[in-house]
């Protein structure tokens, strides 16, 4: 447990963020360590995508402190972020279907040799590096030349992550990135999660609206609800029912299930 | 020594399985659907049209081709990259216009005029990219209402300044030898005589080829236009990649107009119309998709080829001209099909 006596790589104190009147994020602290997977759950429109905006750069905090490595920072961009090693991989936001593995895996970063004006691509390089981190990751594809398109949604999110760590990441915020799939290609992608943060000691960040998902993985629990937080947990004070409890609406469930006349509600395991 | 046999070791596998699916990888190219266009274009005027089968015939079948083709390149790449450009047509008839009157009314010499041209083709397709970035229109309005007001502005201003719906003929003035060997100089080669624009259209070609499979650039042409939103989510500079390519356009089309305008020393100001419906024909034969992230230059420069077979060809059969359009439009047609079936075909192994 020295682990998490080290200073946290991402942390957040009394986080806020308004837009005008509407404030959309309250009060939110959160700390992410070195091999941690913290798993963050919510309803729609709970807040998630605000706190996670603000974790990757995309947008400024309001109110609290937000410190990477102990140092405090206001990022007005997502490349000041990937700078610090904090990287977000969007569900949508991650591949170019039409575009080989290759060279999504190199998008924006690509490798090159040669002077100018005949600097080009180093297909080669490149083509063996992707060759190299997919199996060092477990990921199996026959031909690295197919169009990402052709790839399942689990194995494309896989290749998005493993990108990310390849270029630096140490704190990876997952979007929902089971949100879309099946059960086998969740399967592929919570595993490869847990694989991350266990082997390679990257602080992960996953968003989720799935317990089950959540649970699985995740060393510690945020439950947000209406820009606030709802729940805070580590793994070891809470069962999945309390859990799937609070995530399925909380104090707010029994009421309704009263309300509703439909049998007892079934409490939660008092949380401290 | 050990490290290099090490890493000698991978490479070889790697050329093994690349070697095995070579045929699959030459089937899953966006301009093979054009290369069987071009053959079976080429068998059907060479049995129907006796002519078509000369040397000299195919010499005007290339040249017809090469001015289409030239503009087409880069159309394929701008739509590549996502974008329209709908102005092409009537914007190579501007710059040999601009050329041709900032020659004769205002500086007296070719070069000026030529360079003069140069700016305005390379400002009209800066101005086409920023609209595009400020106002977040499709590029089809966008470059449909430059279309529609460069369209005006050639015959309103040329016969504002000439008096005229052309420009005098620019053959008599300073610097025009010059001018006209490099626009539009004849080669004898083999005893075959070609026009220069057949061998830059063949060069442009291969340099867009070049740029779109092995640079950095071409690599976010591709991105840009197959999903821009994960390209910016990247790092890519994705307006800038838009406003490149509108003025990569520009400098095609600059090409050709003054390719057009030494080649017949005084330019039809309401010439061009409808041109810019050929380019856009060359690159979705050629295998681009409509929708952006596709496509291919050799793919634009095939399918300029088959657009002047037929052309030709149809000259040459001895039917009326009247029928090319019918045939562009059966072959577009045709070629989307073909095209589209290839590529599920191809992405779903």
């Amino acid at each position: 447990m020295s682990k998490s006596n080290s200073t946290p790589i991402v942390q957040l104190s009394n986080v806020g963020k308004s837009y005008g009147n509407f404030s959309a994020l309250k009060d939110v602290s959160i700390s992410v360590r070195q091999g941690e997977v913290t798993c963050i759950l919510g309803d729609n429109g709970a807040g998630k995508s605000t706190l996670i905006s603000i974790i990757a750069g995309l947008h400024g905090h309001d109110e609290g402190v937000y410190a990477v490595d102990g140092n405090p920072v206001h990022f007005t961009s997502p490349r000041q972020a990937l700078d610090l090693g904090i990287s977000a991989v969007y569900q949508t936001l991650a591949m170019v279907p039409l575009m080989s593995i290759w060279r999504n895996f190199f998008l924006g970063s690509e490798m090159t040799t040669g002077t100018w004006p005949f600097r080009r691509l180093d297909v080669a390089g490149m083509w063996d590096k992707t060759d190299v981190e997919l199996r060092q990751m477990g990921i199996n594809v026959s031909d690295l030349e197919q169009p990402v398109g052709t790839l399942s949604g689990g194995q494309r999110q896989v290749v998005a992550i493993a990108r990310a760590i390849h270029f630096g990441a140490r704190v990876l915020i997952l979007d929902e990135p089971t949100a879309a799939l099946g059960v086998t290609q969740s399967g592929i992608v919570l595993r490869y999660i847990a694989q991350a943060a266990r082997e390679q000691g990257i602080g992960v960040i996953f968003i989720t609206h799935n317990p089950h998902h959540a649970y699985m993985v995740g060393d510690h629990f945020m439950v947000l609800a209406r820009g606030e937080v709802e729940l805070d947990a580590p793994r070891s004070e809470l069962s999945l029912d309390d859990l799937m409890f609070h995530m399925a609406g909380g104090a707010g469930l029994n009421a309704l299930q009263h309300e509703l006349h439909r049998g007892d509600a079934r409490g939660p395991t008092p949380v401290n | 020594m050990t490290t290099i046999t090490q890493g000698v070791e991978p490479r070889l596998v790697r050329r093994q399985v690349a070697h095995q699916a070579l045929w699959k990888k030459v089937l899953k190219r966006p301009e093979v659907g054009a290369l069987g266009g071009v053959i079976l274009v080429f068998i059907f005027f060479y049995v129907m049209a006796p002519p078509f089968r000369q040397l000299a015939a195919f010499t005007t079948i290339l040249y017809q081709s090469a001015t289409l083709g030239i503009p087409a390149v880069a159309v394929a790449l701008l739509m590549i990259g996502g974008e329209f450009d709908l102005s092409a047509g009537v914007a190579v008839t501007a710059s040999s216009l601009a050329a041709a009157i900032f020659t004769t009314e205002v500086f007296g010499n070719v070069w000026i005029g030529v360079l003069a041209a140069l700016v305005l083709s390379l400002g009209i397709g800066a101005l086409n990219g920023y609209l595009l970035v400020k106002t977040k229109l499709h590029s089809f309005l966008v470059t449909l209402s430059t279309f529609l007001m460069l369209q005006g502005l050639n015959i309103a201003v040329t016969k504002l300044l000439t008096g005229n719906v052309a420009t005098d003929d620019i053959s008599g003035m300073t610097g025009f030898n010059s001018a006209h060997a490099v626009f539009a100089s004849s080669l004898t080669i083999g005893g075959v005589t070609i026009s220069i624009a057949i061998i830059y259209w063949i060069i442009f070609a291969l340099l867009g080829t070049w740029v779109l499979l092995r640079t950095k650039v071409g690599n976010w042409i591709f991105a840009v236009g197959g999903q821009g939103d994960s390209a910016r989510a990247v790092g890519i500079p994705v307006k800038k990649v838009k406003i490149g390519l509108f003025m990569l356009v520009g400098l095609a089309v600059w090409f050709t107009g003054m390719h057009m305008l030494f080649a017949y020393d005084t330019v039809q100001s309401g010439a061009g119309i409808g041109n810019e419906l050929l380019y856009i024909a060359s690159a979705v034969v050629g295998g681009c998709l409509l929708t952006g992230g596709y496509g291919s230059a050799i793919g634009s420069a095939l399918g300029a080829f088959i657009f002047g077979m037929t052309t030709e060809g149809v000259i040459y059969a001895d039917w009326d001209p009247d029928w090319f359009m019918f045939f562009v439009g059966a072959m577009l047609l045709l070629a989307t099909v073909f095209n589209g079936w290839l590529r599920t075909r191809a992405s779903s192994r």
